[in-house]
């Protein structure tokens, strides 16, 4: 949605003429002045930025000057780990406590090195390139705190994503020499690669009390649902290698298998089904004869024949992810990011994220057991349904899966969810990429429900002075069975309404409301005095609408309380001459708008006009006197997706002589000036979202060859 | 003039002077306490100067045979690690489908209510099949529901009898239904007997015991509540503002000791007497007296002052907070009452949680934070208010409001892991209709269900086929399923005819058929049935079906319009002649009307436009009772295929204009089809139809309509020139 800017060129020239003798003098005084301030700028900054940098280099220390701590051979060591723990057993979300912005704060450990007793440390990598990545970026984010005291997740920066590199008993050790371990409560771990040979547990074998564990490869057997966070295994490469998205459609190869560490059972079974089916399966392997210096993580081979990985990616519509020694595999990151649909095929593997990412719309799973089957199952899927499945699984890996940073936050946006569900990120925002949020709508009252006919409606009359034409205007909705309440908004602020008694009398309650000024957009203001969710918008000079026409209406809008019904009907066209929109009010086959000179609505509407109205319409609106009822089409049809209706044949509404185009309507400088606000409001909106209809609503009867006297209602004008 | 010169320069140098002092001013200000008192950002984790290595490196153990892994969980992961992969025989479902099998009910074996509604609810499903060597599921006739020893409804010797049936095999692929387990005063969650490998579908499960993916987690239900239809939500409408008389309320028990008491005794702490009601008892059990407490007199006499059923439906937010036992009645009486639960019953596992998203119909506290539920409720905003009520009514109306539904629910999630990469997407169970009504078998593919075209914002297929339903043997060039064929034919919008030929006679042959500008394609129907006409065969390629009777009267014009009508309502049936329902008082059953009426509530499928899916929905969803006794009848797939989609829509079909009166008109004509019209017997039938209907459906899901769409200049005065539709007008 694009704001307008309104532009103010207006003054004179701020230096007048003058003498020459003066000029030169002023251009010598503000030079110096210039120079003056450009100087103390310089003083200003200069310094400043060194100072900074001075900070940065202070900051850039050396992994090295972490405090070495020796951990002695009898210190305490965690318990393994309680697989009951949940968050309402096992956290502590007193420390999170209340706060108005719902965002948990994280602490993490300043980096030490630990040694056991004879110095030996306890990891052979140290801190990683990733761990390290990881921790900046919850640094750098919202989540952090460096006050230990207020936090209400802690993070070692002892770095456990590997546990091949780790010496188990040392790990637990140096984690329950942590000052806040306290068991573990509130302790986040990051492993992605867990286990070791030759059983290859799914979990992080460090003993870790209660702590939470993110980890890259839980099986449905060690995952704690609610409390532990499956993420992604980070692919070396995802930093390395920049893919271009790619559109979404068919590819050159139906399935493709990049993995070089496959069990040969399986590789078997794939060898059977290329055998079946052909060059449309693309099976790749480590490439044997590579000459030096080339690095084997970026080539495959296939036949003799050499590929760059991970560009082959792109080529196929899905790839295979199989388990290896481990469930969690970093080619899903890879085929992700290629855009290929991961066909996922590891018995009992907690997908990453699977709490918050619906993996139905980016993967399929398949059974390791049906594994011959996986030709047919892939081909039954419908093409568009793959198309999204390409469009969803890149949108995944530039969301969750690209860098540490996003798998470090959205460990802790996960978490986050848990602690404050009721401002928990929405099943649509975590899974819609943005050009579904773009293109899908989420109507506000999506509920199929027909209200009761009881309440009725309230009717907002909007008028200025004409109080004759108002009280003929009163007078008739009064016949109105449904109607419940009558509200007159008085937009006249230089002259008070008529006394009471020289109101019309009538048999519901009648209300009039003063307003502050003379505003268009008072006539959608939800007045608390509007008590039915039926609004009527009515103008003061709709006189020719009969009250079975009315109570028709009305009827309809109980069919449809989610749209605007409407009698009279506009068109809005794209003028392909002037390459815009247009406004059309001539008698069409068509019609995209209803206007609110008498129009049936949700009172929900009120409230959106009034406070949700994107951009500047609202203002524009009242600034120019003009088009709120094309801004309310606008507004309903871009939250709905939904055309309005119009009801009845009814087109003359103010004198039965009038023409077409009735009264204000006339004037062809109104209709530009229509005209523009449609060309404005679909930029502010940045879409056309009026939907074109060819109908109208009709009693069932109407015009029907059937005893007036039966019809519910008969009094139906023809124009 | 010079004056005012010489001012403006002596200004403008002297604010040059100021800015100037000012700069450095600030300066110097800033470096004089030495830079110690610079108030940074908070210290950040450090930017470190190696080149740090890598976590991994490439990896190339592939592991232990997969096979053998396999086969080593199924016999690791037992009793409570149960998992589909280990504790499930997949393979019996699949010869014959998601089948489930209900044991023979023993003789002398007393079945409570509620177990009874169970057995029943699966026996009338599509699912249930009376042979075990076809089941995939077997469920007992024992009644499992009532584990709590002191309960009169406990059955003894659960372990003797189950040890008795020939198919227990350890309970593997059994289901098991359990509403309560354990009793005073620890109320364990074990139900008394050893289950095997058997899943449970229980209520007040808890997180921990919970095992993901293998057991369900139903809600609690009373005693009373209805096998199937069950009542509608309560919200009529959507009021604006979303708030009601009251924020927050609760009337319930006060356990003064033990399990599960803490919450509900410090919830006078949040009481407010205004717009927080928070009313507790003592007053239960035998004993209270012994127990009671300095509070119990003074909460019994304002808990007294209070109605239940007015506080529940004029609050906000209700409070559920866990009784003994995790779960209670409290939460489906609030979902019902559109009365946004905020449940407090830490480590409930919700029901259906593997498929419902919670968050999105009820605020989820923490018993430890009882004291901030208020600022966090009042902290939700509007907006969101209204979707949570919203929501609480769908999920209400699709999965609780029946023990029916509730057992679908409880079957179609078992189904769904059976499908495996087949099953529902989130999305389905969540969004309306909700997953009992998407199949997910008829596509995977969201855009290809009507329900979802306005949500996704997309557009269904610019084409239809049209599906001719011909039983007369075609004899004379002027029979009208010609003329229909051409006119069907010559619309821009017809993609295909199919004609269905459930005709007793051979096919004519190919030459009899005119020559049209699309394909015509005969499908001769196997058994002849009535039914048939809704099969979703293949040859459908397009998301809209206009379906026709043979001697069906209808303009090239009629079908365009009726067609782009479909268009704006592809969830719905868009039809021309219209017919009618009404609760008729006297005989108490529901009528059937053809009269014309001022409104309609179904539109004949003689002459309609409708979604491909419902055509797979008739033929897969509906149980084979109601389809043969359409088939038998020969009469009311019409009937039956509106109440399919009413119930699905809970909106009523759309009536389109149309140039002569259908099928009224020809009544006098001796054609085989209008004879049947003509026939007395034939409307009896069709009453009897309705309520045959309505009762398995549990309820009339028609709803009227007193509108008929028309083109937007129909019957206007102006000319005829300048309608789009001319050809509905001119008779």
């Amino acid at each position: 949605m694009c704001a307008s800017v309104k532009y103010s060129s207006r003054g004179p020239a701020l230096i007048p003429r003058m003498k020459t003798k003066h000029r030169i003098y002023y251009i010598t005084l503000f030079s110096v002045v210039l120079l003056g301030l450009i100087a103390t700028g310089m003083f200003q900054f200069w310094p400043h930025s060194i100072e900074s940098s001075a900070e940065w280099t202070l900051d850039r220390r050396s992994v090295h000057d972490a405090p070495l701590v020796k951990l002695l051979a009898s210190s305490p060591i965690p318990e393994r780990g309680d697989l009951s723990c949940r968050m309402h057993t096992c956290f502590d979300v007193y420390r999170c406590g209340y706060n108005p912005k719902n965002r948990i704060k994280v602490y993490i450990y300043p980096l030490q090195r630990f040694v056991d007793e004879v110095g030996v440390p306890i990891s052979s990598n140290g801190l990683s390139r990733e761990y390290n990545e990881l921790l900046s970026a919850i640094s750098d984010s919202d989540f952090y705190t460096d006050d230990v005291t207020r936090a209400c997740l802690f993070i070692p920066s002892i770095d456990v994503l590997n546990q091949n590199s780790l010496r188990i008993r040392e790990t637990a050790q140096a984690l329950a020499m942590l000052p806040r371990w306290d068991k573990g409560m509130n302790h986040l771990l990051f492993n992605m690669l867990p286990g070791g040979p030759p059983d290859y547990n799914t979990g992080l074998d460090v003993p870790r009390d209660r702590a939470l564990l993110a980890g890259g490869g839980f099986s449905t057997w060690t995952y704690r649902q609610g409390y532990d966070v499956s993420i992604p295994v980070y692919s070396l490469l995802s930093a390395e290698v920049d893919l271009p998205e790619r559109q979404p459609g068919p590819r050159r190869y139906f399935i493709l298998s990049s993995q070089t560490a496959i069990h040969r059972e399986y590789r078997t079974e794939l060898e059977r089904l290329k055998e079946e089916n052909g060059q449309s399966i693309l099976l790749l392997d480590k490439c044997s004869n590579l000459s030096q210096g080339v690095a084997s993580a970026r080539k495959r081979c296939s036949k003799g024949q050499t590929y760059d990985y991970p560009q082959i990616l792109q080529e196929s519509s899905f790839c295979v992810v199989l388990r290896g020694a481990r469930l969690g595999q970093a080619t899903l990151s890879d085929v992700l990011q290629a855009g290929c649909v991961p066909v996922i095929m590891a018995d009992s593997y907690i997908l990453p994220f699977s709490e918050v990412l619906d993996w139905k719309r980016a993967s399929v799973v398949i059974p390791e057991e049906k594994l011959p089957e996986m030709y047919t199952i892939l081909k039954s899927i419908p093409h568009r349904q793959v198309e999204e499945m390409q469009r969803q699984a890149r949108w995944f890996w530039d969301a969750y899966f690209s860098s540490m940073k996003d798998i470090g936050l959205t460990t802790l946006q996960i978490i986050n969810d848990r602690i404050y569900p009721y401002a928990a990120r929405t099943y649509e925002q975590w899974n819609n990429p943005p050009v579904v949020k773009w293109s899908s709508v989420n109507s506000p009252l999506f509920l199929p429900l027909i209200p009761p006919r009881s309440p009725g409606f309230t009717a907002v009359v909007l008028t200025y002075d004409r109080v004759e034409s108002l009280f003929r205007v009163i007078t008739e909705i009064s016949k109105v069975p449904s109607l419940a309440k009558l509200l007159v908004v008085w937009n006249n602020q230089n002259k008070i309404p008529p006394e009471e008694s020289l109101w019309p009398k009538i048999a519901v309650p009648l209300k009039v409301v003063r307003t502050k000024e003379n505003k268009l957009s008072n006539r959608f203001f939800p007045f608390n005095e509007i008590e039915t969710e039926a609004v009527l918008a009515i103008d003061d000079d709709i006189i020719m609408l009969t009250s079975d026409e009315l109570q028709f209406g009305y009827e309809v809008w109980r069919e449809f309380p989610d749209r605007l019904v409407g009698y009279p009907g506009r068109l809005h066209l794209w003028d392909h001459e002037m390459g815009k929109w247009k406004y059309e009010s001539e008698w069409t086959n068509e019609v995209s708008m209803v206007l609110t000179g008498a129009a049936f609505y949700h009172k929900y509407f009120n409230y959106l006009y009034t406070y949700k109205m994107p951009g500047d319409i609202k203002n524009w609106v009242d600034a120019h006197m003009n088009c709120e009822d094309i801004a309310m089409n606008f507004l309903v049809a871009n939250i709905t997706g939904k055309a309005p209706i119009k009801v009845t044949p009814r087109k003359k509404f103010k004198c039965p002589e009038c023409t077409a185009i009735d009264g204000l309507s006339l004037d062809q400088t109104h209709m530009v000036e229509r005209s523009e606000c449609i060309n404005k409001f679909a930029s502010v909106f940045g879409t056309m979202p009026l939907k074109v209809v060819e109908h109208r609503a009709d009693p069932v009867l109407y015009k029907d060859d059937f005893p007036e006297k039966l019809k519910s209602f008969p009094n139906i004008g023809s124009l | 003039m010079q004056a005012k010169k010489r001012y403006s320069i002596l200004f403008s140098a002297s604010a040059c002077v100021v800015l100037l002092l000012y700069l450095g001013g600030v300066q110097i200000a800033e470096r004089s306490p030495g830079g110690g008192a610079r108030r940074g950002p908070e210290p950040r984790w450090p930017r470190f100067i190696e080149h740090l290595r890598a976590f991994r490196t490439s990896e190339s153990d592939v592991g232990a045979s997969p096979r053998d892994k396999r086969d080593a969980v199924s016999g690791v992961y037992k009793g409570r690690m149960c998992r589909m992969d280990s504790c499930f025989d997949f393979s019996l479902c699949k010869k014959n489908g998601f089948k489930v099998y209900v044991y023979p009910q023993e003789k002398g074996e007393k079945i409570s209510e509620s177990y009874q509604n169970i057995l029943a609810s699966i026996e009338s499903s599509r699912f249930y099949t009376s042979d075990p060597g076809q089941a995939c599921l077997f469920v007992l006739s024992l009644d499992t529901l009532d584990r709590d020893q002191l309960s009169p409804q406990y059955v003894h010797n659960l372990k003797a009898k189950l040890q008795n049936l020939n198919q227990w095999n350890d309970g593997r692929n059994h289901l098991i239904f359990n509403l309560y387990s354990g009793t005073w005063p620890n109320y364990t969650e074990d139900l008394g007997f050893d289950i095997g490998q058997a899943m449970l579908a229980k209520a007040s499960i808890s997180t921990e015991n919970f095992r993901p993916n293998f057991d369900v987690s139903i809600p609690l239900f009373s005693k009373d509540h209805p096998r199937t239809g069950g009542e509608r939500g309560f919200l009529k409408y959507n009021s604006i503002p979303p708030f009601r008389k009251y924020m927050l309320v609760f009337k319930g028990k006060r356990y003064l000791t033990g399990i599960g008491s803490d919450t509900r005794n410090a919830l006078y702490h949040v009481h407010n007497s205004e717009d927080v009601v928070l009313l507790t008892t003592c007053k239960h059990g035998k004993d209270w007296q012994k127990h009671k407490d300095a509070r119990c007199d003074k909460d019994n006499a304002e808990y007294d002052k209070y109605d239940y059923k007015e506080m529940l439906h004029n609050s906000t937010f209700c409070l559920v907070p866990r009784g003994r036992r995790l779960g209670s009645f409290r939460f489906l009486e609030a979902l019902q009452a559109a009365c946004v639960p905020v449940v407090l019953s830490n480590g409930w596992e919700l029901p259906f949680s593997e498929v419902i998203d919670w968050n999105t119909a009820a605020v989820i506290g923490d018993e430890r934070l009882l004291l901030q539920i208020p600022s966090t409720i009042r902290s939700i905003h509007q907006d969101k208010i209204l979707s949570l009520r919203q929501q609480t009514q769908f999920l209400w109306e699709a999965y609780f409001s029946s023990v029916e539904k509730i057992v679908l629910t409880t079957l179609e999630i078992i189904h769904d892991r059976v499908l495996q990469q087949l099953s529902r997407s989130s999305a389905m169970w969540n969004n309306l209709p909700g997953g009992l009504f998407t199949l997910p078998q008829y596509s995977s593919y969201l855009g290809h269900f009507p329900f979802y075209y306005a949500p996704l914002g997309i557009k269904p297929h610019q084409r239809f086929t049209a599906v001719i339903h011909a039983v007369t043997p075609l004899v004379s060039q002027s029979q009208p399923i010609l003329k229909l064929l051409a006119s069907v034919a010559k619309s821009q919008y017809c993609a295909q005819i199919i004609v269905l030929w459930n005709c007793d006679k051979p096919l004519p042959a190919k030459h009899r058929w005119p020559a049209t500008s699309q394909p015509i394609v005969v499908i001769e129907g196997e058994s002849k049935v009535m039914s048939s006409r809704f099969l979703p065969y293949s040859t459908i390629g397009t998301d809209a079906v206009l379906s026709l009777d043979e001697d069906t009267v209808l303009s090239t014009t009629e079908v365009d319009f009726a067609f782009t009508v479909w268009q704006s309502f592809p969830e719905r049936i868009v039809g021309y002649p219209a017919r009618s329902h009404f609760w008729d008082v006297n005989k108490e059953r529901w009528g059937y009307t053809s009269k014309w009426t001022n409104d309609y509530s179904m539109v004949l499928t003689g002459a309609a436009f409708y979604h491909r899916y419902y055509n797979y929905l008739y033929t897969n969803y509906l149980p084979a009772s109601l389809k043969s006794m359409v088939d038998q009848l020969s009469n009311c797939e019409d009937i039956l295929m509106n109440f399919l989609v009413s119930a699905v829509t809970k909106m009523p079909p759309v009536k389109v204009t149309q140039k002569k009166q259908y099928k009224e008109t020809m009544m006098g004509q001796q054609t085989s089809r209008a004879s049947r019209w003509a026939d007395p017997d034939h409307f009896t039938q069709r009453q009897t139809c309705m309520n045959k209907f309505a009762s398995w459906f549990g309820s009339m899901p028609l709803v009227h309509s007193q509108m008929r769409l028309d083109p937007i200049l129909f019957k206007d005065q102006v000319s005829i020139l300048r309608k789009k539709y001319r050809d509905i007008e001119r008779l």
